[in-house]
């Protein structure tokens, strides 16, 4: 391989520097987390009374800027998309999961990784949250002999937007694009009927 | 009490969220992640209660390699890394407290309660999509995968789904 990057397969890095790696990065994830607002389960619940949308706000730039930077560095050679961990798509596996994970969210006010970082922060809602998680992970692998014909059912291996819809790949970024501008510009119409009609300040605080 | 730092901008918080994803993918080839930290992690404690019955295992089995431990693992690594960058973030901005997060509306028994349930349905949803919010919505998003879009739309059906229900617990 010719590419510069990942420089994990370029550098031929060893396990012991990997792991101090993914310490760093999860460092620099944890504490944008933290100071997005991400610490505290009001400020994540909130979205889904249409009173902030900071979540989707924060979600879909990250979204856009990872986008926009992975595929330029596809297009100028640097890294080839199909060099980096992509997990497979299964879809009805992918959509209960995910139906099920926002169940959690409102149920328990945090995702997987922000209920760690509110553990971190004092929060015993969170570090409750997190062994709720672990229980959860336990008890999906003691029935896994029961769950597993549907875990691996639809699988479609490696599929990205683009292929799935036979398009080329920038007329799918340019669109994912406009549609996270066009969902915040939504968001914060909505965000501020609610907020008249709650009696609260118009701009989020 | 000495005043918390203000919360970044969203947009720019957003813009920071990405560039670190983006490192990620541009040093490791991986994505970031979280739940497969709770996976590993009771992964293990399960090899402690049954070692062969955990080995044989169809989920958890391919973890226990005599070459490494189960918990030498890079998402381990990370979610360790997410810790100390939170507690790092929530003692310079202030924020650090010992404290039940509720709405106005609910106790705190049963707001800890529903963290419990929450947690544990979150566990076992991020196992069946494997993913979470951090691996699938985000990382498998910005690259474009079509299930972690799917994943995406589901996890925002699912909450809104259940808000009215779980109103008095937030607003």
């Amino acid at each position: 391989m010719n590419e510069i990057a990942p420089l994990v397969l370029s550098t031929n890095m060893g396990h012991g520097a990997q792991m101090v790696i993914a310490v760093l990065v999860g460092v620099g994830f944890g504490f944008v987390l933290e100071r997005a607002g991400f610490g505290r389960a009001d400020n994540l619940a909130s979205i889904f009374y249409g009173r902030d949308f900071r979540v989707m706000r924060v979600m879909f730039t990250a979204i856009v800027t990872a986008m926009l930077g992975l595929y330029f560095l596809d297009l100028f050679g640097v890294m080839a998309l199909g060099n980096i961990g992509l997990l497979p798509t299964h879809l009805l596996p992918q959509l209960v999961g995910g139906l099920l994970l926002g169940a959690g969210f409102i149920i328990g006010g945090y995702c997987p990784g922000t209920s760690l970082v509110a553990s971190m922060s004092g929060k015993v809602d969170g570090m409750v949250f997190v062994g709720g998680l672990l229980l959860g992970s336990v008890m999906f692998t003691v029935s896994y002999d029961w769950l597993a014909g549907f875990h691996a059912s639809g699988d479609m291996g490696r599929m990205l937007l683009h292929e799935y819809f036979g398009l080329p790949s920038a007329v799918v970024v340019l669109a994912v694009t406009l549609f996270a501008a066009f969902a915040l510009w939504g968001a914060r119409r909505i965000e501020i009927i609610v907020r008249a009609s709650a009696g609260l300040s118009k701009e989020v605080p | 009490m000495k005043q918390t730092r203000p919360l970044w901008n969203p947009y720019v918080a957003g813009v920071a969220l990405g560039l670190v994803l983006l490192a990620s993918f541009f040093v490791t080839g991986q994505g970031l992640g979280a739940s497969g930290a709770a996976k590993r992690l009771g992964a293990v404690v399960l090899h402690h209660a049954s070692p062969t019955w955990a080995e044989e295992n169809g989920n958890i089995g391919k973890y226990f390699t005599p070459a490494r431990s189960a918990m030498n693992s890079w998402i381990v690594f990370l979610a360790l890394g997410v810790a100390v960058g939170g507690l790092a973030g929530s003692i310079t901005s202030r924020r650090f407290k010992v404290e039940t997060v509720r709405g106005p509306r609910v106790g705190r028994d049963v707001r800890l309660w529903l963290a419990l349930a929450g947690g544990v349905v979150s566990g076992v949803a991020a196992q069946i999509a494997r993913g979470c919010t951090s691996g699938q919505a985000l990382s498998g998003g910005a690259q474009l995968a079509l299930g972690s879009w799917v994943f995406m739309f589901s996890v925002f059906g699912g909450a809104y789904a259940l808000a009215y229900f779980m109103r008095r617990q937030w607003i």
